[in-house]
């Protein structure tokens, strides 16, 4: 190991597998950023125990990606050795923590989708990923209920908290477009029955959004917009702060083992 | 169901609930009560939150169970720095998994502090104003990864040392805490140590590492046991009362027993270059420097500042979001009465 970003082979098995274990390890990062900081002990625990759920869904993932691509990479390299334009995890992944709502949005729309996500990747023809799909999904189900009670909490709560919620709400709706797309390299695993098409699970999707906003008595934007860019290494501003942190380590101790 | 109404509802309705039961004759002192709850205690009885108790007790075991909470709310700071450059996701995920615990190990803590009359909130409003107290070594700060191997290791072992015997502390709720605790504690104790083996059978560097870490976290550790017996100013009562069973000096002295050969498998120096065995096998250590504990105590260490900052922080941001949970709990409840 050395400090240098690792090459990769992105067949596009290996880089299905990355794509989901980048997007459970940056959003697990998120959460852990929390940790000691949230505002009560509760909720310190369920940040730090969603976060953990997501950090154990991305050391499967890397694994398999390491053994499917089998050029000696590992779960440590793909996380600590790779550079921004080498992440492929979701735009709404990396965004900041900022208040209490826009983590517990962006956990929601994230959490709506995986939970539908994992569901319908249990029926994959690929047998791996189709054990952690089963794994995932029991996490993803306690994830968007802890999010959905608590956007309802918000909405419905003091006008503060209704207020914070809605502005969550309108600054992280134009991420949420990316989770649907799939390209080029997807589609050949769709067709072969190892992935699913995500646009299938957006209109699912959307009902519950709408069905728990609406109760939350907030609303959807109008502005239909969406930012895309994460799955090909395009990323926000933010990510590069957060691989810094993340990497120190291994960049300042190369080929050290911990 | 939303389980948060639960918990909102939950802290003041208990301890409202104990204290308005026998308010009336609680706080009574009288000699034969105080001999018979003397009697019980020496038979090795357990009290539980309905019986009577003398006022001091309630008072001195509000004081240790709650400081004893606060420690673990306020020591996940010190390991939670680490968690977002933990060097290896296994490693990551250890850390997460322990700082989630130690939250844990708060809750149970402020939970059986609470069957003694006091409510989560004043407690931690205690904590935040400076007026209650937390462990000392959450004051110094983690500057390298072997720290987090050191707490583990040092820290937590003290800990687990200082937690055994309250696991038969007479006061049952903190007793039963106390098992649960240790069981969890031990485990973190051992992965702290695993660290600093991987540390210690590592580069020069990681060596080094761990060695900077144990020169740095050595004396603070030991002052966990608290001051000497002879200023020990809590000690009597809490002998009397079983609520210590060992005394700070003779757990300090059972901690460097255990310790000391750990160390030497670790290939690590203890910089305290005065120590030595003596006949019955114990390790003498050199005196220790108790103005710094002291200082340290009184506000004075390292990142006494931070550390009740961060917690202020996250009390003082997290209040529109406590509040939100509380409105929305009292509109479902009108909503489901009005149905």
């Amino acid at each position: 190991m050395s400090i240098a970003s690792i090459q990769v082979s992105e067949t596009p098995l290996v880089l299905y597998a990355l794509r989901r274990a980048d997007d459970a390890l940056i959003l697990g990062h998120r959460l852990s950023e929390w940790c000691g900081h949230a505002p009560m002990l509760e909720e310190d625990m369920a940040l730090a125990n969603m976060g953990l759920d997501l950090l154990g869904q991305a050391r499967e993932l890397y694994s398999y990606a390491a053994e499917v691509e089998g050029k000696g990479n590992d779960e440590d390299k793909f996380a600590y050795l790779r550079d921004v334009r080498q992440y492929r995890n979701l735009l709404l992944l990396e965004q900041p923590n900022g208040d209490f709502a826009h983590t517990m949005v962006r956990q929601f729309f994230y959490s709506g989708f995986a939970d539908l996500y994992w569901r319908a990747m249990m029926k994959s023809d690929d047998a791996i990923l189709a054990a952690i799909a089963a794994k995932s999904e029991k996490e993803s189900a306690y994830h968007i209920r802890h999010s959905s009670e608590w956007i309802v909490r918000l909405g419905d709560g003091t006008a503060e908290s209704h207020r914070r919620a809605q502005s969550a709400i309108d600054d992280l709706w134009a991420y949420t477009g990316e989770m649907f797309e799939a390209d080029d390299s997807e589609w050949a695993l769709i067709e072969a029955g190892v992935a699913v098409d995500p646009a299938t699970l957006r209109s699912h999707w959307l009902k519950t959004v709408t069905d728990v906003v609406g109760e939350a008595t907030l609303s959807l934007p109008k502005n239909d917009w969406m930012q895309q860019g994460g799955r090909s290494g395009r990323h926000s501003e933010h990510l590069g702060h957060l691989l810094s942190e993340l990497q120190s380590m291994p960049r300042t101790f190369p080929g050290a083992t911990w | 169901m939303l389980y948060f109404d639960l918990v909102l509802g939950r802290s003041a309705v208990y301890t409202q609930a104990l204290n308005a039961s026998d308010a009336e004759d609680r706080y009574i002192e009288d000699a034969d009560r105080s001999a018979q709850f003397q009697a019980r205690i020496d038979a090795d009885d357990r009290i539980e939150p309905n019986d009577w108790m003398p006022a001091a007790y309630r008072k001195t075991l509000t004081r240790q169970i709650s400081q004893h909470a606060h420690s673990e709310i306020v020591g996940m700071l010190p390991e939670g720095n680490w968690i977002t450059r933990a060097p290896s996701l296994r490693r990551k995920a250890a850390l997460l998994a322990k700082v989630q615990d130690e939250c844990g190990h708060g809750l149970y803590l402020y939970a059986a502090a609470e069957t003694l009359g006091t409510s989560r909130e004043e407690l931690v409003d205690l904590m935040l104003s400076g007026k209650a107290k937390y462990s000392s070594i959450f004051n110094y700060p983690t500057l390298t990864w072997a720290d987090i191997g050191v707490i583990g290791w040092l820290v937590d072992g003290a800990a687990i040392m200082n937690q055994i015997p309250l696991c038969r502390c007479s006061y049952g709720p903190y007793a039963r805490a106390m098992i649960r605790v240790c069981k969890e504690e031990s485990f973190h104790q051992r992965q702290g140590f695993e660290i600093m083996l991987t540390l210690a059978r590592g580069s020069e560097e990681q060596k080094a590492m761990a060695q900077s870490a144990l020169d740095r976290w050595w004396w603070p550790v030991l002052m966990m046991f608290g001051p000497p017996d002879k200023v020990s100013q809590h000690s009597d009562t809490s002998t009397k009362w079983k609520i210590k069973r060992f005394s700070n000096d003779e757990l300090r002295q059972k901690f460097v027993d255990a310790t000391v050969p750990q160390a030497y498998y670790l290939g690590l120096t203890i910089p305290d270059p005065g120590m030595k065995q003596n006949e019955s096998g114990n390790w003498e250590y050199s005196a220790i420097d108790w103005s710094e504990f002291n200082a340290v105590l009184a506000g004075n260490g390292p990142c006494n500042r931070d550390r009740l900052a961060a917690r202020r922080k996250a009390h003082d941001e997290g209040s529109w979001v406590r509040e939100a949970a509380q409105a929305y709990a009292e509109k479902r409840k009108s909503r489901k009465a009005a149905a």
